[in-house]
């Protein structure tokens, strides 16, 4: 790119549209740092049943005892001791907007959240710091059975099916930040559909950090019944601090026979964000489950979203796309496990780096003996638009079954000066051709996207790239 | 006649090594001009620093374009000045679609002339790109394929002319737009430049062979031997070509161009 001019590495904080604060209103939070009386009082505030206690000091007692990932990204830098683990921002959830208290209405105003509510989705749920302050999903799908509620709604209004799939996806012992999470959860969503039921629109979960030095411990549960099918999308932002924040979530999906899911999540923290999330997906006999998972913000996520394909003709796909610019480092990628007969996956990762951005493609597919037949598919592209930019690719792959057909492949590409040579002998400008290259190479996860999200994800590139470009 | 593209006494560099050994040019609006000549004579470099490619450096002379010097101005505001090039191998925008990529590029072209233009409509877009596709024998759901991304050089060639149509320059370069073409494919090509090729646009044509100039009647032939331009003359200068080859030329020139 030497000679077409070199893209500075300027990273313009103020790009970021979202990195606004808000005054902090909480009515309650725990002192910082961590221990079991922090995990007590957070069950305390909600009233939770003796079984849900003893699940998270079990979870924290393993926390404890498990060392820190070496892998994957630096987490290094995140001072446990220093954030707050559990944040009540308002009294009380809303079921409509005028319940939800005017400040963090007005910061959901302008994330365009009722808006959107509005047009085009069937259900909303908000969550600031470490509640939900809003859930509401359409009459006609309540009425079909359909349950979207925070998860401790879920677990205070159907302690059963709580009960019966919690912690089954990803027990605490999954991993260090599984534990922790299992152990100070607060707020996400519980999402039953009934067999048979297609929700048309999506579902959203929206999530909002305010104050600094926060952890939010998002937990979700998915349960979609037989032949029933949903669509859920969840999207984050953050206030740009220079401390920072942290976000462990855990999402535990069960989808059944015949059923068809996707989760979608569009993610746009701050980039002082720590992002460590589990996610897992269980799918059953000729049912399908996608993630489509885009990872923008942050300055650390680490998070590989999973489908354990447990019944014969299962299916199970992930689209994720990364972008990491100065400072940033997406760890990201997925895992597809087949252990029934005939299952097949397929994995599409793209990631964009830029300036000293990097990003990694972290993959495992593994075939369980016995899951003849299975086919799967692994494609990652890495796109480089600097020198010092840098991309690395881990897929591990294991066998264990010879019947099966698999595909790997891996292509690494800087924007070619032969590429922008071509587009701005058409008249566009560098910058111009450098975003339609970046948004050709995105294109075909973006196509999977609803047309709004789509749209918004076309600008969150581009207001990504502004100012970064010389 | 106004000239409009005026070459004089270019000396072109790649990496020191001297391609271009002094070029002189002039084509005029509404001519249509062939630079013929073998391989490795500097004739797509010449087309290549007209459009201004970064790591072309021109060591002398100067390329005049509607009287301006086109020294320091990049790639894309020639482009908008109104100088085109149809690429010999067009690279792929994977990912973006002809249409996308072509609204974006009117828009720049339309931005430039006017800073208050707020980009062009879908319904005038689709018209035009219609009316354009159907003059090129194109079919329409070309427009949604990915630019050049596995297209046959055939494909490769008409995605150029159809961008030449669209983007209405007065000079458009050809480099070896014929090459790899099969007879159909050069017959639907060349009736396009022949469509396009009036008052408002002139046309260099660069190619190997004499063949497309069957279809595409130049005003002007020229041959390029050795990074110069060593003899110029109308029509039956190509012909003479066809039945003769390149060595009269060798011989005539040899000593000349190399001292």
């Amino acid at each position: 790119m030497a000679s077409s001019g070199d893209i500075k590495n300027l990273q313009d904080i103020d790009q970021y549209k979202y990195g606004f604060s808000d005054p902090d209103v909480s009515v309650y939070k725990t002192r910082k740092g961590l221990d079991r009386e922090v995990v007590e009082q957070i069950s305390a505030m909600k009233s939770e049943p003796k079984w849900m206690l003893e699940y998270r000091l079990k979870a924290f007692e393993h926390f404890l005892e498990r060392p820190m990932p070496t892998w994957g990204g630096d987490v290094g830098g995140l001072d446990l001791d220093s954030i707050y683990y559990y944040v009540k921002p308002a009294e009380m959830e809303g079921r409509t907007w005028d319940d939800v208290p005017d400040s963090i209405k007005q910061t959901f105003d302008k994330l365009g959240i009722p808006e959107a509510e509005q047009k085009f989705l069937s259900g909303v749920g908000a969550q600031y710091e470490s509640e939900m302050v809003y859930h509401s999903i359409q009459e006609h799908l309540e009425q079909q059975g359909v349950i979207f509620l925070s998860i401790e709604e879920g677990l205070r209004q159907h302690p059963d099916l709580f009960r019966e799939y919690f912690g089954t996806v990803i027990p605490y012992t999954d991993n260090k930040f599984a534990a922790l999470n299992s152990a100070v959860w607060s707020g996400g969503s519980f999402v039953y559909i009934p067999p048979g039921v297609k929700v048309e629109l999506p579902l959203q979960a929206y999530f909002r950090l305010n104050i600094a030095n926060i952890g939010q411990f998002e937990r979700s549960m998915i349960i979609v019944d037989e032949g029933a099918e949903v669509h859920y999308v969840e999207g984050c932002t953050a206030p740009t601090y220079s401390t920072d924040s942290f976000h462990s979530g855990v999402i535990e999906i069960i989808v059944k026979r015949g059923a068809r899911s996707r989760y979608t999540t569009i993610q746009n923290w701050s980039t002082n964000v720590y992002n460590l999330v589990t996610q897992r997906a269980m799918v059953y006999e000729d049912a399908s489950h996608d993630w489509v998972d885009a990872n923008i913000g942050s300055k650390l996520s680490m998070k590989y979203p999973s489908c354990y394909l447990m019944g014969k003709g299962a299916r199970g796909e992930i689209l994720s796309m990364a972008f990491a610019t100065d400072g940033q480092h997406q760890d990201t990628g997925g895992k597809m496990v087949h252990v029934a007969p005939y299952t097949t996956s397929k994995i599409t990762a793209k990631s964009i780096s830029q300036g000293s951005g990097r990003s990694s493609y972290r993959g495992l597919l593994k075939v369980h003996d016995g899951a003849v037949g299975s086919k799967s598919n692994v494609v990652c592209d890495a796109l480089l638009l600097d020198p010092h930019s840098r991309s690395d690719t881990y897929p591990y792959i294991e066998i264990d079954e010879a019947e099966v057909s698999i595909g790997h492949e891996a292509s690494v590409s800087k924007v070619g000066e032969q590429q922008l040579y071509y587009l701005m002998s058409r008249g566009l400008s560098e910058e111009e051709a450098i975003r339609m290259v970046v948004s050709g190479f995105i294109e075909p996860l973006v196509k999977e996207l609803p047309m709004e999200y789509a749209v918004e994800m076309n600008r969150l590139i581009q207001i990504q790239m502004e100012g970064s470009i010389g | 006649m106004t000239d409009i593209l005026e070459v004089k006494d270019l000396h072109t560099s790649i990496d020191g090594q001297e391609i271009l050994k002094g070029v002189n040019l002039i084509v005029r609006e509404g001519e249509i001009h062939a630079l013929m000549g073998p391989n490795g004579t500097g004739k797509s470099t010449l087309a290549n620093v007209l459009m201004g490619h970064p790591t072309l450096d021109v060591t002398k002379g100067q390329i005049l374009f509607k009287g301006e010097d086109l020294a320091g101005i990049a790639t894309d505001e020639r482009a908008r000045m109104g100088l085109f090039l149809a690429f010999q191998y067009p690279v792929a925008i994977p990912g973006v679609s002809v249409a996308n990529f072509l609204r974006q590029a009117i828009n720049a072209h339309r931005k430039a002339r006017d800073p208050e233009y707020k980009g062009i409509s879908i319904p005038e877009f689709r018209k035009l790109l219609k009316e354009k596709m159907d003059l090129l024998e194109m079919a329409h759901e070309f427009a949604g394929r990915y630019l050049n991304d596995g297209f046959s050089g055939g494909e490769k060639k008409r995605a150029e002319i159809l961008q030449l149509a669209t983007l209405e320059p007065s000079i458009a370069i050809l480099d070896e737009t014929d090459s790899g073409l099969d007879i159909d494919a050069l017959r639907i090509v060349a009736s396009g430049v022949n469509t396009l090729a009036g008052p408002n646009l002139g046309v260099l044509i660069i190619t190997h062979y004499q063949r497309i100039l069957n279809y595409i009647k130049p005003d002007k032939v020229h041959i390029m031997l050795d990074g110069q331009i060593v003899e110029s003359g109308g029509a039956d200068l190509a012909e003479h070509l066809e039945e003769q080859g390149y060595d009269w030329v060798r011989e005539k020139h040899n000593g000349k161009v190399e001292a």
